[in-house]
């Protein structure tokens, strides 16, 4: 096993946000992402870049916020309870339209919860938890080397689309520590903003061309050069605030429509074992890792059954599962909560297939047996 | 047949448990060119909380890091004990605190159990409290052989701080004899005789058999 490296999720993202450009991280330390700030406090100053821990969750978005309009690649790391009080900023930096990456490494919940605990609870709160039409990117890495990769993809994905972007990982892969051989850097792509190509008294934020749906904006040595304004209200081109209803509308489906119209980019998944199925079971995260276990004892006794990951979990692969409907006529949705994915994969099945479910809140991880219990009874 | 081995280290917050954990994981993946994963969980309690770390090691890609069939149990807290024995295999290799732990007689039938003051012989005769996870990490070693002493005290070597290398390795290496005095008494203990044991285990210095006195 050549140059592999003894890591953590935590500390794969890390790594990855540094390759990936970051040069910002503002951040409170919770559990269980506090060995991102930890780590990042050290190896951030190592690459010329910045590192900042504020007062409280709130103050540490909107730093990160501050910091993309500023021209910086930014991150920010929090759990569950933290990205609740950071939703108002999600909420600032998808109007104002800032790359940003905010991981969130979910544990139980509500409230303070299970602070140490595996969970996959804030799978709705990362799509609908800051308010008003928006549309968010969220990606849920399954193994260690896809806290690696997904990281990468989420920092370009911000910045191809200046947007947010949210990284759902979980307890369990933040401190799962295993072997990995990461790829070569060069074999990786590295996005970065597009640049206007207008005089500095020209450039206006949210300007279009024709071809592009996603505004230019300056990145760090662009950003003293250009001069210019932008607000939470709801805006037109020049950044300036308006309640002119056409240009708002055209504003708010321009904003969401930048995502939905790019899914052949943004949208990932794996098929895992479905071309002879003949159950599916969907599941995300650390958890399709115990499906994977199922699987293959299920195929073992001779039942077969294959997976559907989504790996960007939002925008929700709508088009994919409603396919699976067509084909299959049993799907189990497992996640470690009480039932979230599941309802979007209710409404994409529409009707067609017979859903089934292994849902777990309790802090522990769903085992393989409980997922393999489910695919018996239902081949049965 | 496929190599697998599961492992859990289990006990309260403080103790290293999880640092028992990542060295032997850590020592199969670098020196042993093995799959190894290392999953800790712990609570919300700074410490006294219970804690584990699941270590599974395996010639094949580990897809799901918590063990659930364990072959080896190390346990230096009763609470913890009862908390993650279920997932023991029978015959499994159980390893506990005497001082800390008791193991009922049915228990005594279903697993291969071994006693040790670890943490009292980590501070009385090692000269270090905290040395009892390296005194666990080495009796784990010497009991399961599922990684080999040499690569671990590589392990150690870039593990621990150099000002406590020296008491960590004196740990390590009482950990070992300490492992091996149980496994002759149990030999001696199952063969009825002491006189068929000479080649089997290397001659002990029989100081770490716990006296019944010890307080518990």
């Amino acid at each position: 096993m050549a140059d592999v490296q003894i890591m953590n999720g935590n500390q794969l993202i890390v790594e990855a946000a540094l390759l990936a450009g970051c040069r910002f991280y503002a951040g409170y330390p919770i559990t269980p992402s506090s060995e991102i700030p930890e780590l990042l406090a050290r190896r951030m100053p190592e690459v010329g870049g910045i590192f900042m821990q504020l007062e409280d969750e709130i103050a540490s978005i909107i730093a990160a916020a501050a910091a993309s309009y500023a021209g910086y690649k930014s991150m920010t790391a929090s759990s569950g309870p933290g990205i609740s009080l950071k939703q108002e900023g999600i909420g600032m930096a998808c109007m104002m339209e800032l790359p940003l990456v905010i991981v969130d490494v979910m544990r139980g919940g509500p409230s303070t919860g299970l602070p140490t605990r595996a969970s996959q609870s804030d799978y709705m709160q990362a799509r609908w938890g800051t308010h008003g039409d928006h549309m968010i990117i969220a990606v849920a890495p399954g193994t260690l080397l896809e806290c690696y990769t997904q990281t990468i993809r989420a920092f370009n994905m911000a910045e191809r689309y200046r947007t947010p972007v949210i990284i759902l990982s979980d307890a369990t892969l933040a401190h799962l520590s295993s072997g990995v051989t990461l790829p070569p850097p060069d074999t990786l792509e590295i996005v970065d903003r597009r640049q206007p190509t207008v005089e500095p008294e020209n450039y206006r934020p949210y300007e279009i061309s024709a071809t592009n749906p996603v505004p230019p904006l300056p990145n760090r040595e662009n950003f003293p050069r250009y001069r210019f304004h932008m607000t939470g209200l709801n805006k037109d081109a020049t950044g300036f605030p308006t309640e002119n209803a056409t240009t708002v509308l055209a504003d708010e489906n321009r904003m969401i429509n930048k995502i939905m119209d790019a899914t052949a980019d943004i949208e990932s998944f794996e098929h895992y074992q479905l071309e002879d199925a003949q159950v599916a079971v969907i599941a995300y995260g650390s958890n399709a890792n115990a499906a994977r276990v199922a699987i293959k004892e299920a195929r073992a006794q001779g039942l077969k059954v294959g997976m559907f990951r989504p790996i960007t979990v939002w925008p929700f692969p709508f088009q994919q599962v409603m396919e699976l409907g067509r084909k299959f006529k049993h799907i189990i949705v497992s996640e470690m909560n009480l039932g979230q994915m599941i309802h979007e994969v209710q409404r994409a099945l529409q009707g067609r297939s017979e859903l089934h479910c292994v849902l777990q809140a309790a802090g522990t991880p769903i085992r393989p047996q409980q997922i393999l219990q489910k695919i018996r009874e239902v081949s049965a | 047949m496929a190599f697998r081995c599961e492992l859990r280290f289990a006990g309260v917050g403080g103790q290293g448990n999880i640092l028992a954990g990542a060295i032997i994981a850590e020592t199969a993946i670098i020196y042993e060119h093995r799959f190894a994963t290392q999953v800790p969980t712990y609570t919300s309690q700074v410490r006294g909380g219970p804690t584990k770390a699941d270590v599974i090691i395996s010639d094949q890609s580990i897809e799901f890091p918590e063990a659930t069939h364990l072959d080896f149990l190390l346990a230096l807290d009763q609470r913890t004990y009862d908390m993650y024995k279920g997932d023991l295999k029978n015959h499994a290799v159980v390893l506990v605190d005497d001082n800390l732990v008791r193991v009922s007689a049915q228990e005594r039938e279903t697993w291969d159990i071994y006693e040790f003051p670890m943490i009292r012989t980590a501070k009385y005769e090692v000269g270090n409290v905290l040395t009892a996870n390296i005194l666990a990490v080495g009796m784990t070693v010497e009991l399961t052989k599922v990684v080999d002493k040499e690569h671990v005290r590589k392990i150690l070597h870039t593990r621990i701080r150099p000002a406590l290398l020296e008491v960590n390795m004196k740990a390590f290496d009482l950990g070992l004899q300490a492992a091996r005095s149980l496994q002759l008494q149990k030999l001696q203990q199952h063969a009825g005789t002491t006189t068929l044991l000479g080649h089997l285990v290397p001659a002990q210095d029989s100081s770490f058999v716990r006296d019944s006195a010890s307080p518990r």
